[in-house]
């Protein structure tokens, strides 16, 4: 198996990243829909798992090149600040969370917008090189954030790369599809997704987590990134959740325990079925 | 009049199987016309686009070598202005083309849909979200609707009225893009039908200690594709594009058979949603026996031979 090469800057001397992170209900928790939205509390939330792969590879661009600063970004309420704080953990040296009342029920293209808004906010006050992200949220799994944040940013988009490097003012990726390993490369500034594949992310130490507690967070709003509200939320949304219901369970489940005849009971299962 | 358009997904000049079932999905909302990116097919893919209900097959030569989102979307938007819904495939690469798309159109757009219907004059989507756990409804809001839809949710079937369809050649312009693609290494095709596509998928995980013969085996004789759990192509016993799970392959096939796979919640996600569920674990205390409509709990070395064995003796009448 191919392994994938590690993040690594080669001429850089300061690598200015910016990671956007989504707080999600934590996956072993029992997750549920309220009014058509993820319902997602401070309890059983966390940082998206996936979204760990995009700090660690701003990370290790960042020590790679000696220096920088690499910031967390995340929307939503109140408790998504516990994404961000995740990030601050991991060793990010800026947290930002946009919160905004006007935010809530945006589709994809009303969250683009908003973090577009806030890249811009940070690109303009010193310009960043990388905007890194996760390959998916493990809640809803769509994968269209990335690139709708490249398009609205209007920079390159590198997306689903298990390897990244830049060098010379240029990232290169490699991306695995289903049929064909591609190398893609795009001038900076760039949206770069990583997937799993990418890295193996660091776990928090003592110091970071202490360090962490004291590190502030900068809370926007709308009003702050200068977004009309009425081009997010819910009534800027094209797409609307009308219905949620847990699945319901499979019913007459049968487990046995092979005793010598385990083979011919399944065998027995499948042809009953009609499925062999 | 509904026009709904449906991207088609093509491999070594074929349609692909999940296009004749997006076609057949198409006719259940509108006029399906299928939009063929890069030089014209063979007419007897135009032949089959239109046994399932295709009434054109619109080329867009330009399209040939647009492997850039930006720049399939920009052509697919011009084989598509008249379409009230762009139904396409769900795959990675498609994700991004459809939201490229939706941002030149301002469609609303779902992905991973496993089911569309018109209701009250909207486009409605139906999903599994959080590992398949929960059904979620979604109504398209904006005038235009574009729908990635997964494999195996439609069964292929031919339209009552058939015909060839007919071809007719786009014009595009597609932007420069900043995006290079330096290189392009093609994965060899699989033996037998893709994963994603699989109307059976046998999977092993850990349990198997690497050894897919009796995997493989069974895959072979049920007529299906062989996947693995993370563990095993971490491990390097398999390669990555057969990984299922929530960052691999997401499949949803008529039947799932998980041998010495635990059922970790990211391979639940990838497969939960499949048909009927069967696992083979010597771990009573295995998690994919809780999703599973008939569990095993045995060795894999003694469990899949006989089963083996009986299914081919039970054909062979």
């Amino acid at each position: 198996m191919e392994v994938a090469p590690a993040s690594s800057a080669a001429t850089l001397s300061r690598m200015r990243i910016l990671v956007t992170v989504k707080f999600v209900p934590d996956l072993q928790s029992q997750r549920s829909f309220t009014d058509g939205a993820v319902t997602r509390t401070g309890d059983d939330g966390t940082m998206n798992e996936l979204d760990e792969n995009a700090v660690e590879a701003a990370l290790q661009l960042k020590e790679a090149a000696g220096e920088g600063e690499v910031y967390a970004l995340t929307v939503g309420g109140d408790d998504a600040v516990a994404a961000v704080r995740k990030a601050l953990q991991l060793g990010v040296d800026h947290a930002i969370h946009v919160s905004d009342a006007g935010v809530a029920g945006s589709d994809v293209f009303g969250t683009a917008k908003v973090i577009a808004a806030a890249v811009r906010k940070v690109h303009e006050e010193d310009p960043l090189d990388l905007v890194i992200t996760g390959m998916a949220a493990l809640d809803g799994l769509t994968s269209m954030l990335p690139t709708a944040l490249a398009a609205e940013l209007g920079w390159s988009q590198l997306t689903l790369a298990s390897g990244l490097t830049v060098e010379g003012g240029a990232a290169s990726i490699v991306r695995h599809l289903p049929d064909a390993h591609e190398t893609v490369s795009a001038p900076l500034p760039a949206v770069v997704s990583v997937t799993d594949e990418a890295n193996t992310p660091r776990y928090p130490n003592f110091k970071l987590i202490m360090a962490a507690r004291s590190k502030p967070v900068a809370t926007w709003t709308l009003e702050d990134l200068g977004v009309d509200p009425s081009s997010v939320g819910a009534g800027a949304a094209r797409t609307v959740v009308v219905d949620a219901s847990p699945r319901p369970p499979r019913e007459n489940r049968v487990t046995v325990t092979d005793t010598g005849e385990g083979g011919v009971a399944l065998a027995d299962f499948l042809i009953e079925r009609g499925l062999a | 009049m509904t026009t709904v358009a449906v991207l088609v997904e093509s491999r070594g000049g074929e349609a692909t199987q999940p296009t004749h079932e997006a076609i057949t999905l198409a006719r259940t909302l509108g006029t399906p016309v299928a939009v063929w990116l890069g030089a014209a097919p063979d007419p007897a893919q135009n032949a089959r686009l239109g046994i399932h209900g295709a009434t054109e097959v619109r080329v867009v030569p330009a399209a040939e070598d647009a492997r850039q989102p930006a720049r399939a979307a920009a052509a697919l938007a011009a084989a598509t202005a008249d379409a009230d819904i762009v139904l396409m495939i769900s795959t990675f690469v498609n994700k991004e083309i459809a939201t490229r798309l939706a941002l030149l159109t301002g469609a609303g757009v779902v992905v991973d849909a496993a089911g569309v219907e018109l209701v009250d004059g909207h486009v409605e989507t139906l999903q599994t979200v959080f590992a398949a756990t929960w059904n979620v409804r979604t109504r398209i809001a904006a005038e235009k609707a574009i729908v990635a839809i997964r494999p195996n949710t439609t069964l292929a079937s031919p339209a009552e009225e058939t015909g060839a369809a007919t071809t007719v050649v786009v014009d595009a312009e597609l932007p420069e893009v900043p995006e290079v693609i330096a290189s392009v290494e093609p994965v060899p095709a699989p033996e037998g039908v893709p994963l994603a596509e699989a109307p059976v998928v046998v999977s092993g995980g850990r349990g198997t200690n690497g050894d897919y013969t009796l995997v493989r085996e069974l895959a072979d004789l049920l007529g299906g594709a062989v996947g693995a759990s993370r563990d095993a192509t971490d491990e390097g016993w398999i390669s990555h594009e057969h990984m299922v799970g929530q960052t691999g392959t997401t499949v949803t096939p008529a039947l799932y058979v998980a041998c010495g796979i635990s059922g970790a919640v990211h391979h639940r996600g990838g497969m939960q949603a499949s048909g009927t569920i069967v696992a083979v674990n010597i771990d009573p205390d295995a998690p994919i026996f809780e999703i599973a409509d008939f569990g095993v709990v045995g060795d894999l070395g003694d469990v899949l031979p006989q089963a083996i064995a009986h299914i081919e003796k039970h054909r062979a009448g």
